[in-house]
């Protein structure tokens, strides 16, 4: 059994008086890839938010490498977790370069600038996710699958060992889809990077993680092997709906076909 | 050299330029020769070092001041049209050192006088109440966050307007004069009150240059980029109430240049907050010593107060922002 670089147990968390976790639990393991999917409003972006502490004030225990995420300050735990917002829009008149090399922050002490290593990192971030090519693009400037490489060009600057993306190829074209999913490969495989990726892609992340939890009204439904999903038994618990499947013409394994008219 | 680095030190030559030759300039031009070998008698020295460099040296400080003050406020809000003026921090600001100018006290903390402590205190009820509107309705579009901004500057000149009605007219008028905005001053006094608030404020936003890039991109990336949001978020507003305070209370809520220098200067060298903030504290600076020099020579020997003319000025700047170029060029959406 691997060390649990992620330990979630009987966590909650609640908007007022909306309850959005009710009682998560789930373990995440060095170099894992897992997929959280769900319906809407099952709280799965709001359990990557509680992660690295945008939402506070969750019950429960979240422990990261051991230590409680509450003994964590947030640089340190900038170093540990790098995440991938939805649709990230801000800072329009940065360019790309600029941008990247922010996720250095943690790495800053107080008044200094970014060092030469810092600027290196951020080169091989841009390397690794192919736009190096637009580092002195401006930010307004680029397409949305673009965009995308970028925002997880500067969370690998970041260097940390889990990356949270919350759906990282939501409004991308297929051809973006992939060259955003082969990124996203590559920081698992290569670097040995844990990834907890949230998406509605039920087809590719039964492809591409090593395992899958899912989420619903707050608790999870789901947690096992990517392979297992394909299930109808498990996908209508998920979303009250059944599914046709087909066997991928390449490996064999199964996946979702849209339903005919 | 790259612009981002060229234009700061551009800045800092003309600062000094300005800096060196607006004493010089008034209703009478003061040769040089007369402050290196001052003749017994002349007045012409005395005018240099006693109400010129002075009143100079202030409006340097003031739009210094102003200037960063809305830079730090269109990161931290991210938006180009918040700025301590348009959300109602400097009526906050005018309110207080109304309220003082009534009670007609003269009370002094730690060297600093009453007037802008009591200024300084208004500055900041104002943006506790402008940053606590736009925490409980989340997500602030800029046409409700001016609108609020609008009603708390209407809430403040109210209370200014009683303040004024419940005055005697000596105590009126001094209030009405100041809120038209000046710089004048005799000798170093107004210098001194006004130059410790401009530049601990400065130094605070100098300091956490890093941190307003990464928040004006959106709060929840600066958290997960390690940035302390809340405590700096916080500190960043006191800085602000104490430069605006500090200001407003000497020179009276000065409109418009906290709105225009910033935006200039991030056209002229993008919005990265390591050289876009000490190009705007020169570059305030700069301006507002301009604009006060035109206020002493446009009707010499009368003085147009120097809110008129930044409001002249900035009145149409405001609108130019509104309506100014394409839906997706607006500069509205270049923050």
């Amino acid at each position: 059994m691997k060390k649990a670089l992620i330990e979630i147990k009987d966590f909650s968390f609640a908007y007022a008086s909306e309850k959005i976790l009710k009682s998560v639990s789930l373990n995440v393991c060095e170099g894992e890839y897992i997929s959280i999917i769900g319906p809407n409003g099952a709280g799965k972006t709001t359990l990557l938010k509680c992660l690295i502490r945008i939402l506070r004030g969750g019950k429960g225990i979240i422990r990261l490498d051991g230590r409680f995420l509450a003994e964590y300050r947030q640089k340190e735990l900038a170093k540990l977790v790098s995440y991938v917002p939805q649709g990230d829009g801000g800072g329009a008149l940065f360019t790309v370069a600029e941008y990247v090399l922010m996720g250095r922050y943690p790495y800053l002490s107080p008044f200094t600038t970014f060092s030469a290593e810092d600027r290196g990192e951020a080169e091989n971030a841009l390397e690794l996710t192919g736009t190096a090519h637009l580092a002195q693009r401006r930010l307004n400037t680029l397409s949305g699958g673009e965009r995308q490489r970028v925002s997880i060009a500067s969370a690998i600057a970041q260097g940390s060992r889990i990356m949270l993306l919350d759906e990282p190829t939501t409004f991308l074209d297929p051809r973006h889809e992939n060259d955003v999913l082969n990124v996203i490969k590559k920081v698992n495989h290569n670097f040995g990077i844990t990834v907890v990726s949230v998406t509605h892609d039920i087809n590719h992340a039964a492809l591409l993680s090593d395992r899958i939890v899912s989420l619903k009204n707050g608790n999870v439904m789901f947690d096992g092997p990517a392979g297992d999903i394909m299930d109808n038994r498990v996908l209508e618990k998920i979303y009250d709906k059944r599914f046709s499947f087909v066997k991928h013409p390449e490996n064999g394994s199964l996946i979702i076909v849209p339903e005919v008219g | 050299m790259s612009r981002k680095t060229a234009v700061p030190f551009l800045f800092s030559v003309c600062a000094l330029a300005v800096l060196a030759l607006a004493p010089f300039i008034g209703m009478e031009t003061i040769p040089l020769d007369s402050i290196i070998n001052p003749v017994s008698g002349d007045t012409r020295a005395e005018i240099f070092w006693k109400i010129r460099l002075p009143r100079v040296i202030l409006s340097f400080c003031a739009g210094a001041g102003l200037s960063v003050s809305g830079m730090t406020f269109q990161a931290i809000f991210r938006n180009p049209l918040a700025t301590p003026f348009t959300l109602g921090v400097s009526g906050g600001a005018a309110f207080g050192a109304a309220a003082y100018l009534m009670a007609g006290m003269m009370i002094s903390m730690l060297g600093l006088s009453g007037q802008s402590l009591s200024s300084f205190a208004g500055a900041l009820l104002a943006i506790v109440i402008v940053y606590g509107l736009t925490r409980a309705k989340k997500g602030l579009s800029t046409a409700t966050m001016l609108l609020a901004g609008v009603a708390v500057n209407f809430f403040f000149s109210s209370l200014i307007l009683f303040i004024q009605y419940l005055s005697d007219f000596t105590h009126s008028y001094r209030i009405i004069r100041w809120l038209m905005g000046g710089i004048e001053t005799v000798g170093f006094g107004s210098v001194i009150t006004v130059a410790p608030f401009v530049l601990i404020g400065c130094a605070v936003v100098f300091f956490f240059t890093h941190e307003l890039n990464l928040m004006s991109l959106s709060e929840e990336t600066a958290i997960s980029r390690g940035v302390n949001v809340k405590g700096i978020k916080t500190a960043l507003f006191f800085a602000v109430s104490l430069m605006v305070g500090g200001v407003v209370a000497q020179c009276g809520p000065i409109g418009f240049v906290g709105m225009m220098c910033p935006h200039i200067c991030r056209l002229l060298i993008g919005p990265d907050h390591n050289y876009l903030t000490p190009a705007t504290f020169l570059f305030g600076g700069m301006f507002l010593t301009a604009c006060d020099m035109l206020s002493r020579t446009l009707i010499a020997p009368a003085e147009i107060p120097i809110g008129v003319i930044t409001a002249l000025l900035g009145g149409p700047f405001f609108l130019w922002l509104l309506l100014g170029g394409s839906a997706e060029r607006s500069i509205l959406k270049q923050i």
